[in-house]
């Protein structure tokens, strides 16, 4: 069976999760005896390409005297450039490709008869315009390959998925990684949501990375029950943190938040929580890593609160800082108002670190070894972190058995299903 | 002719209200009054009340030929007296009865037989004397909390001066031989043993309602004839259930009273076999065989273990906390901490931290309060705290001023300032005081 894919990124061109869990979930599909044709909007040439077909759309010639590209020009040329939807990448990552795309592309003409878009593949300002684009390369593509089943992840990709369905008369496959609501809390991006719920429509499944999300999906797209299947993400095996034992310049213990201080991800529920904590137990510290919107407001709130020589922020943190500050922690906190998946939990616990979650998380239906609590529940947030710091049994226990429970969640039975998934719209 | 020995359980824990961390040190209400009154009068419609006014209407229209017995935990009693007063009453009628037989068992519903023989014992003593006090009678056979059993138990037990004990036939125990005769201890000859035939008993406690069973439905007709189709040379049907069973495990819908009433009337007009209560059985039948126990059994589970209240790490540091206190508490004789310390012994505490469901997702045979093992634990763990801060307070300053008389005086000039509030307090911790002297 051949598969022909639509992502947005790909190792190690990625600035998320997505272009991971493409990754992942392709290599698993392949050592299940799949053939995956990979479309991405720009191939560098140095991605991992093993066995995986890697087409570069900036390659792909389009006709543009073609009348139905002329239709879905047409149809689309109303939409506007947003700037602020990025799918998970994070604000600096947002800011540097931003940075890139105002120095080197430009926008192209669409009044030559045959062309090559060249496509930045990242979330830039033109984000909506390569979208528009992608999808006539998706139909082009269609044109050109040989597939059985077709596959989108993530709104970006669909209405190329939706067009190669409409050339080839293949099944589609599309893959919610994440939704609006999920980026946007309430105020949703009314253009991108219609895109999904497009995308949804026109697929024959929807693959949804969480129960979470699955919901998301029937309640607030009004898509079909029966054609929305979960496939939790699996986890891909990581080098060890060799920071393990990293000796802290503290007595105290140390309870941490790492992720984006946005809306999304709850960082006011950590902060209230901390509050709790050190009105009976002085000896903790609290430290919030990354940066966001919310960063200032988070900082004023600290200083209010006056707990200011108790928590720290340490801004942006990546590659071996991360793994530091997780040799550092003692628990780490997970708040998130709506995570359709969520990793960072998992390598808190690779690195021994004891995880307290949000229930509105899609990585809370696969672990055991996690305490999870509703995120506006700062009581049991503050209660969860004080017993993880008091009563030793219950920290012994997770980092026992973490690890493992980790070690488990495999790509493999991820790729078993979506095989099975695509079999069964062969029928 | 078989004997048909049949028994309840009847057990409620006191429930624990969401304690938080910040709590500690200056609220000491552990208990969740209302989940626990309401839960209480909830099972008392569904299943204690209407299942004892079937048992008395069966018990006047056939005699003395009904027999059935009851073990009650001392937290239930106290439940009974706090929240449904009128289930104790429709207890009392059964037992004036005559044929009622009540077990003895640990006042608390609490494991306290693996942990500690001195608390173990004055357990039992004290449920002992409630049922006494309630039932007047005094017990004579014993059921240890969730029909847990070894050989130093069962020494435990006739120390005490019980000569028969129920618990579970488990196979590993068992090996080929039938639960469908009286054993001994293996160790001891002289403590009868009675084994619960769990096949029979789970067909009603689980399965009787179980439409994909290929043997629903389950009429006292198809019960009664398996009975009577078992080898001959069987001499007792041991059927041991959780109350609940009737009522709430089995809702009434399911025509479980229906099948009680049913199976009891067959029972008795057939005339073949005989209603025994475990005293009746044990001693007009003699034990085949010992049963060697090394490690405790329990009635739990596929593995009947200790699993469900002591496998994991939270539960044996949470067991291992609270009966820490057991010297110093046993030191200060403080009543109403006592008192406070039986109830947090209660298995169902350990139980709701179990972790053993993670991988088959099994449903609870109890109702529980918790979203999960973590956060049983954490809750138990911190009214534990606090729990421990009052011991320590009341023992301690107890010790303190039993070293020390001469500084009572300067006691004496504090307590003063605050008398207003003090004054009852003061009074209650004399008593006890006096007394330790007196001995």
């Amino acid at each position: 069976m051949k598969v022909l894919m639509f992502g947005w990124e790909f190792p190690p061109h990625i600035s998320g999760g997505l272009g991971t869990a493409c990754y992942g979930l392709t290599k698993a599909l392949m050592k299940h005896g799949l053939d995956i044709i990979f479309v991405v909007p720009k191939a560098y040439g140095d991605e991992e390409k093993e066995s995986i077909r890697l087409v570069n759309a900036s390659d792909v010639l389009i006709d543009i005297r073609d009348e139905h590209f002329r239709e879905m020009i047409s149809k689309l040329s109303y939409l506007e450039i947003d700037s602020t939807l990025i799918p998970y990448a994070d604000d600096e990552e947002y800011f540097r490709i931003t940075e890139q795309l105002e120095k080197g592309v430009k926008a192209e003409q669409l009044s030559l008869k045959t062309q090559k878009y060249s496509f930045s593949g990242g979330y830039g300002k033109n984000l909506m315009e390569e979208v528009k684009r992608y999808a006539l390369v998706g139909a082009e593509v269609a044109r050109q390959q040989e597939f059985d089943i077709i596959h989108a992840h993530d709104w970006l990709t669909y209405m190329a998925g939706a067009e190669a369905k409409r050339i080839s008369g293949k099944p589609l496959v599309v893959h919610m990684h994440a939704t609006e609501f999920d980026r946007s809390g309430e105020h949703v991006n009314q253009l991108v949501y219609d895109i999904e719920k497009a995308g949804m429509e026109a697929a024959d499944v929807v693959v949804a990375v969480s129960n979470l999300t699955r919901n998301i999906v029937i309640k607030r797209y009004g898509i079909p029950p029966e054609k929305v299947i979960t496939v939790h993400n699996g986890v891909e095996p990581a080098s060890p943190n060799k920071y393990l034992d990293t000796e802290k310049k503290v007595r105290e213990k140390i309870v941490t938040f790492l992720g984006r201080i946005t809306f999304q991800k709850g960082p006011e529920y950590f902060i209230e929580a901390a509050h709790k904590v050190l009105q009976r137990d002085p000896n903790v510290r609290f430290v919030m890593a990354g940066s966001g919107d919310l960063l200032p407001k988070m900082i004023r709130r600290v200083a209010k609160l006056g707990m200011a020589t108790k928590f720290h922020f340490t801004g942006f943190l990546k590659g071996d800082d991360v793994d530091k500050m997780f040799g550092m922690s003692d628990v780490y906190v997970m708040p998130s108002v709506s995570e359709p998946f969520g990793i960072s939990p998992l390598e808190a616990m690779r690195s021994n670190v004891p995880v307290i979650i949000s229930k509105q998380s899609g990585v809370a239906e696969v672990l055991d070894y996690a305490i999870k609590i509703d995120f506006w529940d700062i009581d049991a947030m503050a209660d969860a972190i004080y017993a993880l710091l008091h009563f030793n049994a219950l920290p012994e226990m997770f980092k026992k058995y973490g690890k493992t429970e980790v070690e488990n969640i495999k790509w493999d039975q991820a790729g078993k299903k979506v095989k099975d998934i695509y079999q069964d719209l062969q029928k | 002719m078989k004997s048909i020995c049949l028994f309840f359980e009847i057990h409620q824990p006191f429930r624990l209200r969401t304690y938080r961390f910040f709590d500690i040190g200056h609220k000491h209400d552990y208990f969740d009054d209302y989940a626990n009154r309401f839960l209480m009068q909830q099972v008392a419609e569904k299943s204690y009340l209407p299942a004892n006014a079937l048992l008395l209407e069966m018990i006047r229209k056939h005699g003395k030929k009904f027999r059935i017995s009851f073990s009650i935990s001392g937290v239930a009693l106290e439940q009974f007296e706090l929240y449904a007063p009128e289930v104790l009453k429709s207890f009392q009628e059964l037992a004036k009865t005559g044929c009622v037989e009540f077990l003895a068992e640990t006042y608390g519903n609490t494991l306290a037989s693996l942990k500690s023989p001195d608390e173990f014992k004055r357990q039992v003593k004290k449920h002992s004397e409630k049922m006494e006090e309630l039932f007047g009678q005094k017990p004579k056979t014993f059921r240890n909390t969730e029909m847990v059993y070894s050989d130093d138990i069962g020494n435990l037990v006739y120390e005490l001066g019980y000569r028969a004990m129920l618990t579970e036939g488990a196979k590993h125990v068992l090996g080929w031989k039938s639960p469908n005769f009286l054993y001994c201890s293996a160790v001891n000859p002289k403590l009868k043993l009675l084994l619960r035939n769990f096949q029979l008993s789970d067909d009603l406690s689980f399965r009787f309602s179980e439409q994909k069973w290929s043997e629903w439905p389950l009429t006292a007709d198809k019960f009664l004839g398996w009975i009577n189709n078992m080898n001959p040379n069987e001499e007792v049907v041991n059927l041991f259930l959780n109350y609940e069973t009737f009522g709430e495990y089995q809702w009434a819908e399911t025509g479980i009273f229906d099948f009680l009433k049913a199976f009891t009337r067959m029972v008795i007009e057939e005339n073949k076999n005989s209603f025994k209560t475990p005293a009746e059985v044990a001693a007009s039948l003699q034990p085949v065989s010992g049963l060697n126990t090394p490690y405790p059994i329990s009635w739990a589970d596929e593995e009947r273990d200790l699993t469900a209240w002591l496998g994991n790490e939270l539960q044996q540091e949470a067991f291992d906390k609270v009966y820490k206190l057991e010297q110093m508490l046993k030191g200060c004789n403080e009543a109403s901490l006592m008192k406070e310390w039986e109830r947090l012994q209660t298995s169902d505490h350990f139980f709701f931290m179990s972790t053993k469901w993670f991988s088959d997702g099994m449903v609870f045979r109890k109702i529980n309060p918790y979203n999960s093992p973590y956060d049983a634990f954490i809750n138990y763990m911190n009214v534990l705290s606090d729990f421990v801060i009052r011991v320590e307070q009341a023992c301690q300053g107890r010790d303190s001023a039993a070293i020390k008389p001469e500084e009572t005086q300067k006691a004496k000039k504090t307590a003063a300032k605050t008398r207003p509030e003090k004054s009852v307090k003061a009074v209650t911790k004399a008593a006890p005081k006096s007394k330790a002297q007196g001995k």
